[in-house]
């Protein structure tokens, strides 16, 4: 992933090293969710995959001198690290007061792959692929008006994100239960906040939290929707959604 | 006049709110002042944007082509909320009336938000309220197809937020890094934008908000969210949501065309509305359930709107614009006729809605007229819309698009009449009759079907001056760029 061969027009920095590298380490863990079988497990790498967006845009407001970017990392931690997880687990939790939900959950979760591991992450890596390159290939490097004019955007990382976009995608796919589904969503949220970081880091801060807050009240919809799900269906699955068709 | 676009956003939340707390019969009546008031609001704001452009508190705007959204979503507001009160005889829920308003509002402030950032918020919004509207019946269809729903509508506005901030990143690099996605200057700055980044956004912005349209093919939500809903839900989501949902592209139309030229939208707009004009006329054929039949004919207009869109021509984009709100009028009725027949003869299913017409004296000719409507029979509204886009087809030299337009259109009506046909004239089995009555189940729920009909009328045989003159300035504002 040298960003000089894909198409940087100059060596990385310190900055643009981190960016990338963060950026990487968050779609190694998108395809950690798509491997991991359990739904706890999932929110936890949900929650790893929000603190490195936070950490990035710490990266972010230092090195282009951004004060609001601060203010949007710890809201981002806020809510991404702690509430969202925080809800997702009670309302993933017990169905009818059941003891002991995700050992007995996972029933849902684990059986959900239509593909085995090894082929969901070869589609998972031939998915990175397509989106890594497209993005690549269409060479939109940052913001060439930041301070000082410099170019500072790491072309990488927005390559990453495209990368991250399609595995998303391609977790919702693969899985059958509603868990997995909405997890996938959220991590489909991380990558435009990586996308969103990297080429608009200027975005006004207001329009950010307004986004989050909007993620917020998602969160809660689909946790309703999940827990009306479980308690019908007594299973996450969504084989049984069949009802509905042509 | 700041005052009545204000009014216009609080008056449906203030209501939303309080019927939380309210009994639900006084909601009720809330509900109805509610709808009715934001309909006159919305009226009292047409003859201002039919002159100049509304900009207020520096997030509000309405111009002419946000005001027709706003038209579209204000009158099926006030229709929605008379008929609901007759939908809901006897069980009565405050939730559903808050969440009524609350989706209601958030429709009405989509197209009046300035920026992009904002129109997506309130995109989002209008998912999440529905999404929980389409579940409140609580049953296992309600709750499957509440899911699909949220999940897909939510995923594509994901994808619509990727070409928002690529929208960002392209006007960045000309207004500065403070710039606060405001849909105007990005229209003005339209020459000097980037190109790749903008294309990238369109393309994001059509798929994105093209599964909240109902474009083939992201359309699959629509067909189950539209038929688990309770009837009022489903004839706000299908005349009023699809539509403040094509309103989001045609803002990002509107500057792609300025930085690209029109071509590039236009021909992206055609593929999609001509996959999902064969799609809905195909589908329309077998239906077995009632409002999933309706649920596919939206989808018909949608990709009329969107053919219409990519025809270019100024007549084309008047009958766009008038397209909008005659199928506003003429789905809102169908939907409300097809909720008289399920409420009277207690089934979705076509083969258990017999001999209409004998059983429903007001609902069983309304219901077929808004077919009727529906399949574009002068002199209804939708006749005169679909008249203009493909005279504008024919006359800007896109004869394959528009011929195919004429044919599909034609497939769906037949489909479409068909199953209209059997509801209502065939005779109503024996030993059904005993337990059905001549009569309609309520007088709310025939009101605002008849109040329906003469808008369609109105808009088929004579658009009023003040209406004329806001289509022809939205027209001008979307092909001023071209």
């Amino acid at each position: 992933m040298d960003p000089v061969a894909m198409g940087a027009v100059q060596a990385p920095g310190v900055y643009q090293g981190v960016a990338d590298v963060i950026a990487a380490v968050m779609l190694l863990i998108e395809f950690g969710m798509l491997r991991q079988a359990l739904a706890r497990d999932q929110v936890r790498l949900y929650m790893a995959q929000s603190a490195l967006i936070s950490v990035l845009a710490i990266v972010i407001a230092a090195d282009r001198n951004l004060p609001d970017l601060y203010a949007l990392a710890a809201l981002s931690a806020a809510l991404k690290v702690v509430a969202v997880p925080l809800v997702l687990r009670r309302l993933l939790g017990r169905p009818r007061g059941n003891s002991a939900p995700d050992e007995e959950e996972p029933g849902g979760v684990a059986g959900s792959q239509t593909l085995s591991p090894a082929s969901a992450v070869l589609a998972g890596i031939v998915l990175a692929a397509i989106g890594f390159f497209c993005f690549g290939a269409m060479k939109i490097h940052g913001m060439a008006g930041g301070p000082g004019g410099k170019n500072t955007a790491p072309a990488t990382a927005l390559s990453i994100a495209g990368a991250m976009v399609l595995v998303a995608f391609g977790l919702m796919i693969v899985r059958r239960d509603v868990a997995s589904q909405a997890i996938g969503f959220f991590s489909l949220e991380n990558a435009i906040s990586l996308a969103a970081l990297v080429v608009a880091s200027g975005l006004p801060l207001i329009l950010e939290t307004a986004f989050l807050f909007d993620l917020l009240v998602a969160v809660v919809v689909f946790g309703m929707l999940i827990r009306a799900h479980h308690t019908k269906a007594e299973s996450l699955s969504t084989a049984d959604l069949t009802r509905l068709r042509g | 006049m700041i005052g009545v676009v204000l009014a216009l956003l609080i008056v449906p939340l203030v209501a939303g709110l309080t019927c939380f707390a309210l009994a639900a019969q006084v909601a009720a009546a809330v509900t109805v002042v509610s709808g009715l008031a934001s309909f006159a609001l919305v009226l009292a704001v047409v003859p201002a944007a039919a002159h100049h452009d509304l900009n207020y508190l520096s997030y509000l705007r309405a111009d002419a082509v946000s005001t027709i959204f706003l038209l579209a979503t204000g009158f099926l507001y006030g229709a929605v909320a008379v008929y609901a009160v007759g939908y809901l005889k006897g069980h009565h829920d405050r939730r559903f009336y808050a969440g009524l308003n609350l989706f209601a509002w958030a429709m009405l402030a989509a197209p009046l938000m300035s920026s992009l950032a904002l129109l997506w918020i309130a995109v989002e919004v209008t998912t999440i309220i529905s999404a929980l509207l389409v579940a409140i019946e609580d049953t296992a269809a309600a709750a499957e197809a509440a899911w699909k729903y949220v999940l897909i509508a939510s995923a594509g506005l994901g994808l619509a937020l990727l070409g928002t901030v690529f929208a960002y990143y392209a006007s960045a690099q000309v207004l500065g890094e403070h710039y606060n996605l405001a849909i105007q200057p990005l229209i003005q700055a339209g020459a000097q934008l980037p190109h790749t980044p903008v294309r990238l956004a369109f393309l994001l912005a059509l798929l994105g908000y093209g599964t909240k349209v109902g474009l083939f093919p992201v359309h699959t939500w629509l067909p189950d969210a539209h038929s688990e809903a309770p009837t009022p839900v489903s004839a706000l989501l299908s005349g009023s949501l699809l539509a403040v949902s094509f309103y989001a592209i045609l803002r990002f139309y509107q500057f792609t065309a300025a930085s690209l030229g029109s071509g590039f939208p236009r021909d992206a707009l055609l593929a999609f509305g001509v996959g999902s004009l064969l799609l809905a006329a195909l589908y329309v054929f077998g239906q077995r359930d009632v409002k999933r039949l309706l649920a596919y004919s939206s989808v018909e207009h949608m990709g009329i709107l969107a053919i219409g869109v990519s025809f270019g021509a100024p007549v084309a984009l008047a009958g766009v614009m008038l397209h909008v709100l005659a199928h506003a009028a003429a789905k809102g009725n169908a939907f409300m006729g097809a909720g008289v027949l399920v409420v009277k003869f207690g089934s979705k299913r076509i083969s258990a809605l017999r001999g209409g017409l004998d059983l429903l004296p007001w609902s069983g000719p309304l219901f077929l007229l808004a077919v009727f409507a529906l399949s574009a029979m002068p002199p209804s509204g939708i006749f005169r819309s679909e008249f203009q886009i493909v005279y504008g087809g024919l006359g800007s030299g896109n004869y394959a698009a528009a011929a195919a337009l004429i044919v599909l259109v034609t497939v769906a009506f037949f489909g479409l009449t068909a199953s209209a046909t059997r509801m209502l004239f065939t005779p109503a089995p024996l030993r059904a009759r005993p337990t059905l009555s001549r009569g309609e189940p309520s007088a709310w729920m025939v009101v605002p079907v008849i109040a329906g009909v003469a808008v369609l009328f109105i808009l088929g045989l004579h658009p009023p001056g003040e209406l004329t003159g806001l289509i022809s300035r939205a027209v001008a504002q979307l092909g001023a760029t071209r």
